[in-house]
């Protein structure tokens, strides 16, 4: 090969090279990463997704010395944007947006600083951006296992089901909860209750004891805040309640029976652990069954051996693909909240 | 020499030295926290002000914080000095910023030198609205004020998450919140400028009407008959009507002018900073913090524009005090202490009253 050819080689690599960066984002894993949070207006101790994510990055702070982690809180709707630039401006690696309540904020920054990453949970809205990868759950697996414990273990044939708000995202627990409660009872009535609130416990109660008075004995709650209430007025009315988001349990021993869970803190620490190893990918990034991103608690104290036989018969049938549980209204007509 | 004025006397007559000290009790106060906590008092103050002042953009971050305040405050400040109590300024400033937020939306395509002052029209129409409510229940039936604006408080809080679930004004994709306001309604500062000086993304002119109105109501309160009413109810109501003020209707008055203020206030925090309304989940706060603003500028209109800003700018960088790992509650404690000391401000008089007795005494 002639002196020539060898520097054409060259040079064509190098120009190959030299767009390469901007395609695969040219991630050289960095020695250590700071990794930013910034939560909704719940705040960090919401109980409820800002706290779990918080303590999984925590804990992933404290094992992990190469990451460090922080997080701003925000008081209003218009923080969003101002504490994303916060951590722009002190040069974070990583910026975790927690709730779709972000996503508009989100996109404005990501597309002002098309090199700063991102994460947001429980949105997809911008999926089409490479530097935001959306963290995705399969809630409606979950609430499906519940489901099954619900459908089984009623007394009345009547359940109940508390929404915090009716959104795509959120409406997937509502699916979810009746599919699977159906597929073990098809005769199961599900009382349904729409808050309106994540944060109102007060109008969540009276909705739960209004379903307790109708002959539900068992009420699943998504109502983030609101949850609280529902859980009170089962505790009150001495019928179960099933939990949400986290291991719920802990809240009432003797009346929650499982809960639905939803790994918001695997899955804050794993976008983080990605980025210290140069692997970070954007777009939509999928939290089910399968990697363990949803699942039902391990607290099932007060489920018959019975029903926790179906309920592992069920997370079998959904991961070999046998049932797919529904994500759309059509396919749960009766969901009946709006 | 009898009258000779002692270094306690000029403490305890300016308000404005008795402010600053004050503040400066803030701090400490706040320090003894921080260092019980174990955490370092320069790296949290340190924070503090290295968020205010370091660049353009964390100035410009604090004044846009602090627009909003400032009006709340004149608000409340107005309604001080008139002798009403205006603790329902939240839900003024709640229903302010819903009308400016609507029109916004829906009169979207109006150019916006109609617009945006359309928007502030129909805010502090809504803000008056909400304060002369509580004053016509106040005169024709005695309801005392201070409850039914409580009451107010939350009336507009669940009417505002109302209005923002109706499908013309619901956001178009998940958020729980209104959709945005048109570009044409926002304040913002043209985009060449916000970058040739590095100002934050919501720069916004708003600051200068904040300005605007402090002046306005420094000329209303101190320079115009209606003003002098005003104030004589607020001084003594028996006395203003023996004086031959209509007692109820200067109450309206004062209170249709308080409750612009704060509705304003909501206009000028949409139109620049927000852009759109959140479903509220817990009340924002900005009409109480109105009252902390107007207690630390005294209730002089020009006291309340530094204080306003001085409130946006602890907010603001109060907020990064997580970045050094101190909570961010520090500047809530700072500002409670601030209210208390300025609050209890009769301390002085006594203390330099128990100071002088025994001198009497000696001679």
């Amino acid at each position: 090969m002639s002196m020539k050819k060898i520097l054409a080689a060259v040079l064509a690599a190098s120009m190959v090279l030299g767009v390469m960066p901007m395609a695969v984002s040219a991630d050289e894993a960095p020695e250590s990463i700071k990794v930013g949070m910034v939560t909704d207006v719940g705040g960090v101790n919401d109980q409820s997704f800002n706290q779990s994510a918080w303590e999984g990055l925590q804990a992933l702070g404290e094992e992990n010395d190469a990451i460090e982690v922080n997080y701003l809180e925000s008081a209003t709707d218009a923080d969003y944007a101002s504490n994303i630039q916060t951590f722009i401006d002190e040069d974070y690696d990583l910026i975790i947006c927690v709730g779709y309540m972000l996503a508009d904020a989100t996109r404005e920054a990501a597309e002002a600083n098309p090199d700063q990453k991102f994460a947001i949970i429980d949105d997809d809205s911008n999926a089409d951006l490479e530097n935001v990868a959306c963290l995705m759950f399969s809630q409606e697996q979950a609430s499906y296992l519940v489901g099954v414990v619900a459908g089984m273990m009623t007394e009345t044939n009547t359940i109940g089901y508390v929404q915090g708000m009716v959104s795509d995202t959120m409406n997937l627990f509502g699916y979810g909860y009746i599919a699977g409660a159906q597929s073990v009872n098809p005769d199961v009535k599900v009382l349904q209750f729409n808050v309106n609130n994540f944060a109102d416990a007060a109008t969540a109660s009276a909705g739960a004891t209004e379903m307790i008075t109708n002959g539900a004995d068992i009420i699943y709650q998504a109502a983030g805040g609101s949850g609280a209430g529902v859980i009170s007025a089962c505790v009150d009315n001495g019928i179960y309640a099933i939990g949400v988001d986290t291991d719920q349990a802990y809240l009432a021993p003797e009346t929650i029976l499982t809960s639905a869970m939803k790994r918001v803190d695997i899955a804050s620490q794993s976008i983080s652990e990605s980025v210290l190893e140069g692997e970070y990918v954007g777009g939509v990034h999928r939290y089910s069954l399968e990697n363990g991103g949803v699942d039902i608690s391990p607290t099932q104290d007060l489920l018959t051996d019975e029903v926790i036989a179906a309920v592992e018969e069920a997370k079998e049938a959904i991961l070999s693909g046998e049932v797919v549980v529904p994500t759309t209204a059509e396919e749960c007509p009766d969901f009946i909240l709006e | 020499m009898d009258n000779k004025r002692t270094l306690l006397d000029v403490i305890a007559d300016s308000k404005f030295i008795h402010t600053i000290l004050s503040i400066i009790i803030g701090f400490i106060v706040g320090a003894i926290f921080l260092v019980v906590m174990g955490i370092s008092v320069t790296d949290a103050y340190g924070t503090l002000l290295k968020s205010v002042f370091s660049s353009t953009k964390n100035i410009s971050y604090c004044i846009v914080y602090g627009t909003p305040y400032i009006v709340v405050g004149l608000s409340v400040a107005f309604s001080f000095r008139t002798g009403v109590f205006n603790i329902g300024a939240e839900g003024q400033f709640v229903m302010g910023s819903m009308a400016a937020c609507v029109v916004g939306i829906l009169f979207g395509s109006l150019p916006s030198i109609i617009l945006i002052p359309l928007c502030f029209l129909a805010a502090a129409a809504a803000g008056a609205l909400w304060g002369v409510i509580v004053g016509f229940l106040k005169n024709k039936w005695g309801i005392n004020e201070v409850l039914s604006m409580i009451m107010f408080n939350w009336t507009a809080f669940y009417l505002s998450n109302y209005i923002a679930d109706f499908p013309a004004i619901h956001n178009e994709g998940s958020a729980e919140a209104t959709r945005n306001v048109s570009e044409h309604a926002r304040t913002l500062l043209p985009a060449g400028l916000i970058e040739k000086f590095n100002l934050c993304p919501t720069a916004n002119w708003g600051i200068l009407v904040a300005i605007l109105l402090t002046i306005v109501i420094y000329f209303i309160i101190e320079k115009t008959t209606l003003g002098y009413e005003l104030k004589a109810v607020g001084f003594n109501k028996s006395a203003a009507e023996y004086g031959g003020i209509s007692v109820n209707r200067s109450i309206l008055t004062a209170l249709a002018i308080s409750g612009a203020l704060a509705g304003l206030g909501g206009s000028l925090q949409l139109l620049g900073m927000g852009g759109r309304i959140s479903i509220f989940t817990s009340q924002e706060g900005f009409g109480f913090a109105g009252i902390v603003v107007a207690l630390i500028g005294v209730s002089n209109p020009f006291g309340v524009l530094i204080a306003g800003l001085f409130y946006g700018a602890l907010t603001y960088s109060g907020g990064k005090l997580n970045l050094v790992k101190a909570p961010t509650q520090v500047v809530d404690i700072i500002v409670g202490t601030v209210v208390f000391f300025i609050a209890i401000s009769s301390i002085f008089g006594a203390v330099r009253y128990l100071k002088k007795s025994p001198q009497k005494g000696g001679r």
